[in-house]
């Protein structure tokens, strides 16, 4: 709250002389969300409304920004260092008690708008622990470089979430037999300004979304959604691209084909429908919808640079995910892979939960070394040591992650 | 000479603390004997905080100020941050199919001439580096774990 209102103070003080500082008018200022500033006036760390000020800001146009590792450590992601995808401007002014969520599209059997109010009264309320991971993390280390934002390792987290089960809220509507497909869409702006164009507005097949763990939720952790990641109203849909999840949500099309939004066409959030060779170029039509993402896990403890003495307990822990049923085991290496051990391995949950893994290393010699970490799922599928199939965007990245050690005498 | 005239535009703070620097630093070199060692205006070793330009970058964007700077601020960053220039890396070839995807999809304005000078700017300055097939662990900050 006093951030928000010594925002207000230095937005109101100095964007009149924006335009002079920068030497050119600002042409959307009239556009700006409460909670961003133009470029150059943000310099603050904390730039980031109800977020940490340890974030990595990305992009501050639309908002982008990812958490170290070393802060992912809680079993539960707390709210403000979950990360924050955004695709265009967020909503300024949330009116609760008006926000409705309308079902509607040409396979559904009827049109229905639901109150929030509505929603929580009307339908069975679920808590489900699911990680969202965009599907673009890890963009940074591809080859040749992939446009987009350069997300590192940080564009994950695991919440708790509450809500009602997207497929009570379809079948209270009906869904037509010849459902294809749902899309959504949400109270954000697009960044140009002109309100003729959606910046996203993505979807699941149908059978994803009347899976029992895709959800309509309203609190993260047990707290109203952050500002930054939908509040007050958002699709929850574990192991799709975080993408699929819209924030801010109003509106849900039940389609009777592949849903035709924003981003759901062209490069984005689509990898070559056969695997092509490091910067080859791939046509629009070659390209295919990213359904579940890979398994993937991250070393969340020790921080990488960790200096120990020889003989010294260093306990590692991380976190592991996957689309399929669970992990079913977690390895580490710490000589460049030649030996993987065994951690210990927790439960999730739920599906789509992450599991945390542990591991009591020491190193009896002194020198550089590598933790590196690989999950392997239920469906026996692990990560890779180097980088996985190159494509066009830059998505799917789920090398496993390494960490930096010194061990001295 | 053009580039100062800009600067003096845009910031004339800035400019005057440049000029002071330059002053200081020359009344220094002068005292020493002209030795040009000590006269050099090495701006690397400059922890200027104000905004202005350090080591070529213009600190309150941080873009490279170079030629074609002020068009690439004035064209680009008037719809989303400076960061989604600096964070990514493509030929030029590569620069122009963004530029086209935001034709396409981003209503991005006609950039008449300006587009063959933005063009050369970001393939100079934000070009790919061959980064193989795994980079090495970088910019690591060292620091002691203390044992439980």
């Amino acid at each position: 709250m006093n951030e928000v209102k010594r925002r207000k103070f230095i937005k109101s003080s100095l964007l009149t002389s924006v335009t002079t500082a920068l030497g050119i008018p600002i042409v959307f200022g009239n556009l700006l969300p409460e909670n961003v500033l133009p470029i150059g006036l943000n310099n603050s760390q904390n730039t980031l409304l109800g977020k940490s000020a340890e974030m990595i800001v990305l992009n501050d146009r639309p908002i982008n920004a990812e958490t170290p590792p070393h802060l992912l450590n809680d079993r539960l992601t707390p709210n403000d260092l979950f990360f924050v995808r955004n695709n265009g401007l967020p909503p300024s002014k949330v009116n609760v008690a008006e926000w409705t969520l309308t079902i509607e599209g040409e396979s559904a059997k009827s049109k229905k708008t639901y109150s929030l109010s509505d929603l929580k009264s009307k339908f069975k309320e679920y808590s489900l622990e699911i990680t969202l991971e965009c599907g673009g993390n890890g963009r940074k280390e591809f080859n040749p470089p992939a446009k987009g934002n350069q997300w590192g390792t940080g564009a994950v987290g695991c919440a708790k979430w509450t809500g009602v089960r997207l497929s009570d809220v379809l079948q209270d509507v009906g869904v037509k037999n010849d459902a294809v497909y749902i899309g959504y869409y949400g109270a954000d702006k697009h960044v140009s300004g002109d309100k003729s164009k959606d910046p996203i507005s993505r979807g699941v097949p149908i059978e994803k979304a009347l899976a029992n763990e895709s959800l309509i939720a309203w609190q993260m952790n047990g707290e109203d959604l952050p500002a930054l990641n939908g509040y007050p109203l958002r699709l929850v849909i574990g192991g799709y691209p975080a993408s699929c999840s819209g924030k801010w949500l109003e509106r849900i099309v039940i389609r009777d084909q592949v849903h035709d939004g924003a981003k759901m066409g062209g490069q984005s959030y689509r990898v070559p429908c056969k695997t092509v060779a490091p910067g080859e170029k791939v046509r629009d039509e070659d390209m295919c919808i990213i359904e579940e993402m890979p398994v993937k896990s991250l070393i969340t403890s020790p921080k990488t640079g960790a200096t120990i003495k020889v003989g010294q307990q260093m306990p590692i822990s991380g976190k592991a995910w996957t689309a399929a049923q669970q992990i079913r085991q977690v390895e580490y290496s710490v000589d460049f892979g030649m030996n993987w051990k065994v951690c210990s391995l927790g439960s999730s949950t739920n599906r789509f939960a992450w599991q945390q893994f542990d591991a009591e290393l020491s190193f009896d010699k002194a020198g550089y070394y590598e933790v590196w970490a690989r999950a392997t799922d239920s469906n026996n599928k692990t990560q890779p040591i180097i980088l996985p199939g190159w494509n066009p965007k830059g998505y799917l990245n789920n090398a496993c992650h390494r960490i930096a050690v010194k061990v001295e005498a | 000479m053009k580039l100062c005239m800009q600067l003096f535009n845009a910031r004339r703070g800035v400019v005057l603390f440049l000029l002071l620097f330059f002053f200081v630093v020359g009344m220094h070199s002068a005292c020493k004997n002209d030795q040009s060692e000590t006269g050099d205006m090495d701006l690397e070793q400059v922890d200027v905080s104000l905004d202005g330009v350090v080591n070529g970058i213009d600190t309150l964007t941080g873009l490279a100020y170079d030629e074609s700077f002020e068009i690439v601020r004035a064209n680009c960053i008037t719809c989303h941050s400076a960061k989604l220039i600096t964070q990514n890396r493509a030929t030029r070839e590569g620069w122009k199919g963004m530029l086209d995807w935001m034709r396409a999809t981003q209503n991005l304005h006609d950039l008449g001439d300006n587009e063959e000078p933005i063009l050369d700017y970001l393939a100079k300055h934000y070009a790919p580096e061959n980064k193989g097939r795994r980079v090495n662990i970088e910019d690591v900050e060292w620091y002691v774990l203390e044992s439980d």
